[in-house]
């Protein structure tokens, strides 16, 4: 287990998303693809909070403690945002599939109506 | 240290398998309990990367709320019998995600990462896992932290603390942001009165 490794198995997830996100049909998948990303993300940004030094520690370790967690901060932020865009994502295809009767997005080219 | 190994490349394949599940399998409500397996294998990652309180996080949210919402979602459009067809970008989608993937491992490989030495990496996993846990003065003597002050800020620096001290602007945002999407998806999922033009 290695800091390498670690960023390599979330580039892995990230691009599995990406994929997901642009060659899927269904806004369902897309949507569950976006969530891939975004735990990707999260694992990247806490694998380089426990492994890379950040620059609070280079000075004065003891009033500068709280430079390891930043990325952990970043991560329950990102987390908050994932939430409310799957609540939002999810409400945009309820309203699709109750216009169109269908959640595919190649058959749907506007939103209005 | 072997076990470490053995836990984290466990959790790696699975999470991937899981992962390329989701995105190639047909049927969307297999997909969706798929990604749960890829929540909770990112919940394992969190554990073993100091950060425990993240990995609640992700079990509370993603494992129990964000992916019932999917399968709920699924399961209220009907569209599972044609399932998760891809559409005819495939191939150049495959190649941008490849391109990526590759950018981002060459990256990761080649950056001369500025490492924390062995020494402070205890010190700093125990700062880290401080946002869930108390920490015995044995243990902060041990990594180092010997001064009275030292040991104050490594008990003192917990995840809550920078999320209302630090981060508190972001903080307060996020929670707007919450609210407004909230709202939002109130407004998307309300049904129409009869008679409205839209």
């Amino acid at each position: 287990m290695s800091l390498e490794a670690m960023l390599i198995i979330a580039a892995i997830l990230f691009a599995i998303g990406l994929y997901g996100s642009l060659a899927r049909r269904n806004a369902l998948a897309v949507l569950m693809s976006i969530e891939l990303m975004f735990n990707a993300v999260n694992l990247t940004l806490v694998a380089l909070a426990k492994y890379v030094a950040p620059l609070a520690l280079d000075e004065d370790l003891a009033e500068n403690l709280s430079g390891v967690l930043t990325g952990q901060v970043f991560a329950v932020f990102i987390i908050t945002v994932a939430a409310a865009e799957i609540a939002l994502g999810l409400g945009i295809v309820f309203a699709m599939y109750r216009n169109t009767e269908s959640v595919d997005l190649t058959e749907v080219a506007e939103l209005r109506n | 240290m072997l076990f470490q190994d053995v836990v984290f490349w466990t959790l790696g394949i699975v999470a991937i398998g899981a992962a390329l599940g989701v995105v190639l399998i047909k049927d969307l409500f297999r997909a969706a309990l798929l990604l749960v397996l890829v929540f909770a294998s990112v919940a394992g990652f969190f554990v073993m990367l100091n950060a425990e309180f993240l990995a609640v996080v992700q079990v509370l949210i993603y494992v129990g709320a964000i992916s019932i919402l999917i399968i709920f979602a699924v399961m209220l459009t009907r569209d599972v019998q044609r399932g998760n067809m891809p559409n005819r970008l495939q191939v150049p989608a495959v190649l941008f995600a490849a391109l990526l993937l590759s950018a981002l491992v060459v990256v990761a490989v080649d950056t001369d990462w500025d490492l924390i030495s062995e020494k402070d990496q205890e010190k700093v996993s125990l700062v880290q896992t401080s946002a869930v846990a108390n920490i015995e003065t044995e243990d902060l003597e041990a990594s180092g932290l010997t001064t009275e002050s030292e040991q104050a800020a490594a008990r003192e620096s917990g995840l809550a603390d920078l999320l209302i001290g630090d981060f508190v602007l972001p903080f307060e945002a996020v929670s707007v942001l919450l609210l407004a999407a909230l709202i939002g998806s109130l407004v998307l999922m309300r049904p129409r009165p009869p008679g409205s033009l839209n």
